[in-house]
């Protein structure tokens, strides 16, 4: 008995790893909690004008006979939703390209362009949007009131997430030594980068993107207080005279972000399936775990982007 | 001329990042009139203002801690779970909402919960007695933000510390279970040491998130400038003339000071926490 003990106490603290019974309950009860704002959104959209539970304010929205009072609630859903886009061509044609020509052309700068990335976090978005009160007061001038205007302040935002998630790809890939071969190939610079680079850091694009997507369309800071009209602003304004609208169309809002996410998570990269599948071996498994996780460190790093 | 590829970006950073950070700071030092001077800098010696610089940094403090703690165990309980398994994709996705698009959503979402006609505030009454705003109604004033906070500094530092957590190699704690160490031993001679700057550059990054955000408490608190981010709302949005912009300069300037402390030190404990991360 004694022998069974003390090879069990070894084999616990090798993994270092906690029980099982512990790691339950701990889960249980965090998520537990975490779930009850959740629920309580729901059961809160549920609830009848005159009691009871029912779909009467989920119905209401879709009413055509209150389109005028969900008027602008759907103008600041189209807004943000134009805003991500044109955010994301921003990080797409302008961040992509530059963070590559970075990586391979000036090595150098790549410090002081990781210090100017943390710079977005470091400066908080209601500081910054002291200075971009009098700047968007020229840009109305120059380039009128548009909602598209707002992207660019946006960009400036996104970019600490855009940056970390797309150079921790061209690490991974090796992406000197490809690009090299392809030039000497003759590969043109727009080639190179469409055909070798692109691929090669798909997936940390596609995690660029949807953070992008995300933060844009959680955005209320800069808009707000600059007087633009996105999803945010609206749910803020739609919220004080009809909350039921409000708390569904974030309730909704939170589930289709999470259910992107999940569904972006569940795609497996095929370079790691390769891995996986190749070896069962335990040294190849800890590999890709590790880089699994030297990605996430780099890519979700220093988020501070609830503004 | 391979320079040249830098400067659309180099002149994007300088008008959306470079401009607005200096005339952020910089509209502090200037009067109404246009003229310099230092006298906006008294709204940082105002009791109010003194006090909303108080209370920022003791709910980031507070929320920083309590979320790093609780982050911390949730992270401790997911070690065992496997990388891209179900409960980890669920687990990283929904960190992501809550930490990266809440906001504004996560105040409607307590307002549901705790909001006088909340589910939680009825089931307690209704069902327990117990009235959790017999002293009044706390949600929409200072303390109302503590929770709303928690729920997105926990998701946060489960996507910092994770992968720190993570870290940790298996031949660690193999080699320290050879050499006869149980699992106290590990977590304090090994673990813990090697985990410590990880945790307390996370505390620090909680901190900053908080003292930086201003949605939530926006959506939440519509009477009152409580906190410093409200502060520089109130003297944005001041209908009383230009003048107030420059108060808002000489706020923004305070609040930059207090995040160039934290960022500094954030970075330090970072350099250390790199050692182990190879």
């Amino acid at each position: 008995m004694s022998a069974r003990k003390i090879q069990k106490a070894p084999a616990a603290a090798v993994s270092g790893q906690p029980p099982a019974w512990l790691r339950r309950t701990i889960l249980i009860v965090i998520c537990g909690v975490f779930l009850v704002p959740l629920l309580a959104m729901f059961e809160f959209t549920l609830r009848q004008q005159g009691g009871g539970y029912g779909l009467e304010h989920w119905a209401a929205l879709v009413d055509p006979e209150n389109s005028r009072m969900y008027r602008n609630l759907v103008k600041g859903i189209g807004n943000s939703l134009l805003l991500a886009a044109i955010t994301i061509a921003i990080v797409w044609l302008l961040f992509l390209p530059t963070i590559v020509l970075v990586h391979l052309q000036f090595p150098r700068l790549s410090r002081v362009f990781e210090l100017l990335t943390v710079l977005p976090i470091a400066i908080p978005a209601i500081v910054l949007v002291v200075g971009l009160a009098p700047l968007y007061r020229i840009i109305v001038q120059m380039l009128g009131g548009h909602i598209w205007t707002l992207a660019l302040a946006y960009g400036i935002l996104v970019l600490p997430f855009a940056y970390r998630a797309i150079v921790s790809e061209l690490e991974g890939m090796g992406a000197k030594t490809l690009v090299e071969a392809a030039r000497s190939l003759g590969a043109s610079w727009f080639t190179v980068l469409w055909r070798v680079i692109v691929p090669g850091v798909r997936r940390g694009l596609t995690s660029a993107t949807l953070i992008t997507a995300a933060v844009v369309l959680g955005e209320f800071t800069v808009s707000s207080l600059l007087n633009r009209v996105t999803m945010q602003v609206a749910l803020v304004e739609v919220s004080k005279s009809d909350p039921y609208a409000a708390v569904i169309t974030s309730l909704l809002s939170l589930v289709i972000v999470f259910a992107l996410l999940f569904i972006f998570a569940s795609i497996r990269p095929r370079g790691q399936r390769r891995l996986r599948s190749a070896a069962g071996n335990v040294s190849t498994t800890t590999a890709a775990t590790a880089t699994a996780a030297a990605t996430a460190t780099a890519t979700q790093k220093e988020v501070g982007a609830n503004g | 001329m391979k320079w040249l590829g830098l400067t659309p970006f180099a002149l994007y950073v300088l008008i959306f990042l470079a401009v607005p950070s200096v005339l952020a700071i910089g509209t502090g030092f200037f009067g109404a009139d246009g003229s310099f001077t230092l006298d906006n800098f008294a709204t940082l010696t105002d009791p109010i203002v003194l006090g909303s610089f108080w209370a920022s940094i003791w709910i980031s403090a507070l929320t920083a801690t309590v979320g790093a703690v609780l982050g911390g165990l949730l992270s401790f309980a997911l070690t065992g779970a496997k990388p891209g398994g179900v409960l980890r994709r669920v687990i990283d996705s929904a960190s992501s909402v809550l930490a990266q698009f809440g906001g504004v959503m996560l105040a409607f979402a307590f307002i549901a919960t705790i909001g006088i006609q909340g589910l939680v505030t009825v089931t307690l009454r209704d069902s327990f007695g117990i009235d959790i705003f017999a002293d009044g109604v706390w949600l929409y004033q200072l303390p109302g933000l503590v929770l709303p906070y928690l729920y997105f500094q926990v998701p946060l530092m489960v996507i910092v510390f994770l992968p720190a957590m993570e870290g940790l190699r298996r031949e660690w704690a193999e080699a320290s279970a050879t050499l006869g160490g149980g699992a106290y031993t590990y977590w304090r001679r090994i673990a813990g040491p090697i985990l410590a700057p990880s945790f307390l550059g996370a505390l620090l990054l909680l901190f900053a998130n908080a003292f930086s955000s201003y949605a939530t408490a926006a959506a939440l608190i519509s009477q009152g400038a409580q906190i410093v981010p409200l502060q520089i709302r109130s003297a944005l949005i001041a209908e009383t003339g230009a003048s107030r912009a420059n108060t808002a300069g000489a706020l923004a300037l305070g609040m930059l000071l207090v995040m160039l402390v934290v960022m500094l030190g954030y970075s330090a404990l970072q350099r250390r926490a790199a050692r182990w991360q190879r």
